[in-house]
């Protein structure tokens, strides 16, 4: 249980491992604010979804399964949209568009395909919480990396009140020599590359490790 | 002129992969070989266009007389879904090859973030039926073009001495970063 859990992290990462749930992930990680509100989110909506699908999966007749799965996911994703959109306006607003395309962000559909159609309802609630959770660091690094150089600092703000400012890292004296390019299309791309080749890296060594026992 | 703009703009512009980041599961997937990129892109260009016309006509007659605009999302995806299916079915009887060198990825159409961005998008822009037609034939034929581009690029990364950990999509992605470098250029024809 515990290692279906851990592979979400590093090697069965949803984004640097399998490519699954890029669009939103490179298009949101402008800041750690929207990462971190889109990663729960996701989670979210994976859990639930993993759940459900896991415990109808013996009378979900085999051909019409997948239109089944939208269905469950989309209305997860209504409910978690109106809930953001009642308590966290400001994150609402960030988010736009891309909290709507949760529906077809390819990890839950293909956990639910992959792992919940397949397992007990137990280890499908925490495959969805790791995956979830995995998802979430991925766009946590991408975001940390990009926001520092684009702004220089790290902030945080409260997603229920956007006002109350939680933390910020950085000094406003590294402004002069942020570099915009971070914010754009071409940063997002790089910066994910960049991540996506050291997790290559990191899975090689622990498979080494693994094969030297 | 506005609808040439419109297009230039969807093209170009704000093109859908680059500078929107959506549809990139098959942006990476199927860009291996550009025939199948082509083969690709016109079967999203097909989706996109059927589909957005559908949940157009969804929106304003079913949807808004009835004041359920909060079940846009699950009923545009239905819509969607059901179409891809229709499209791989008629694909399969008409052409078994192109059907077999899409394999997996036209279901995957379905998951195609583009097809209900566009959808969507129509409806947040309050664009009228001839803005949604343009907008829907404009936006997948900027990707059909994104994604062939990318295809020849990509055939020529493999014969490339690529270090080992940037093998496959890393180096995939470093390659789409200088493109959409390349396309911010564009930025100031519209």
């Amino acid at each position: 249980m515990w290692k279906n859990f851990k592979n979400g992290f590093i090697k069965e990462n949803p984004v640097f491992g399998l490519y699954l749930g890029m669009c939103s992930s490179l298009a949101i990680s402008t800041s750690l604010n929207n990462a971190i509100g889109m990663g729960a989110c996701v989670t979210l909506v994976l859990l639930f979804s993993n759940i459900l699908v896991s415990l109808i999966r013996k009378i979900t007749p085999d051909e019409i399964r997948i239109p089944v799965y939208i269905v469950i996911i989309a209305t997860l994703v209504t409910i978690v949209e109106m809930l953001v959109h009642a308590f966290a306006p400001g994150l609402y607003d960030s988010l736009g568009v891309f909290l709507g395309l949760v529906v077809v962000n390819c990890i839950i559909l293909g956990r639910a395909e992959a792992f919940a159609s397949k397992n007990d309802v137990l280890s499908s609630a925490v495959d969805g919480i790791g995956m979830g959770l995995g998802y979430t660091f991925a766009i946590v690094l991408i975001s940390v990396v990009r926001e520092f150089f684009a702004t220089g600092a790290i902030t945080f703000v409260n997603p229920f009140n956007s006002s109350q400012l939680i933390f910020k890292l950085g000094s406003d004296a590294l402004e002069p020599v942020t570099i915009g390019l971070f914010s754009q299309p071409v940063g997002a791309f790089l910066v994910f590359a960049c991540f996506a080749a050291l997790f290559t890296v990191l899975r090689e060594n622990a498979k080494k490790k693994e094969s030297a026992k | 002129m506005e609808f040439l703009t419109l297009a230039i703009g969807a093209i170009l512009v704000n093109n859908i992969v680059l500078s929107k980041f959506l549809g990139l599961c098959p942006f990476l997937g199927v860009s291996k070989s550009s025939k199948s990129a082509i083969g690709m892109g016109f079967a999203v260009i097909f989706v996109i266009f059927g589909a957005s016309l559908i949940t157009y006509f969804l929106n304003y007659y079913i949807l808004v007389p009835n004041e359920i605009e909060y079940m846009q999302l699950i009923t545009f995806i239905l819509v969607i879904a059901a179409f891809v299916q229709f499209v791989e079915m008629f694909i399969k009887k008409n052409s078994p090859s192109l059907y077999k060198t899409l394999g997996i990825y036209l279901p995957l159409i379905t998951t195609n973030c583009v097809v209900l961005y566009v959808a969507q998008d129509n409806i947040a822009q309050g664009y009228d039926l001839l803005h949604t037609i343009v907008n829907s034939i404009a936006v997948p034929v900027g990707y059909m073009l994104v994604l062939y581009l990318f295809a020849c690029l990509r055939e020529r990364l493999d014969s490339a001495d690529t270090p080992k950990a940037w093998k496959g999509n890393p180096i995939a992605l470093v390659t789409a970063g200088l493109m959409a470098l390349a396309f911010s250029g564009l930025a100031g024809i519209v």
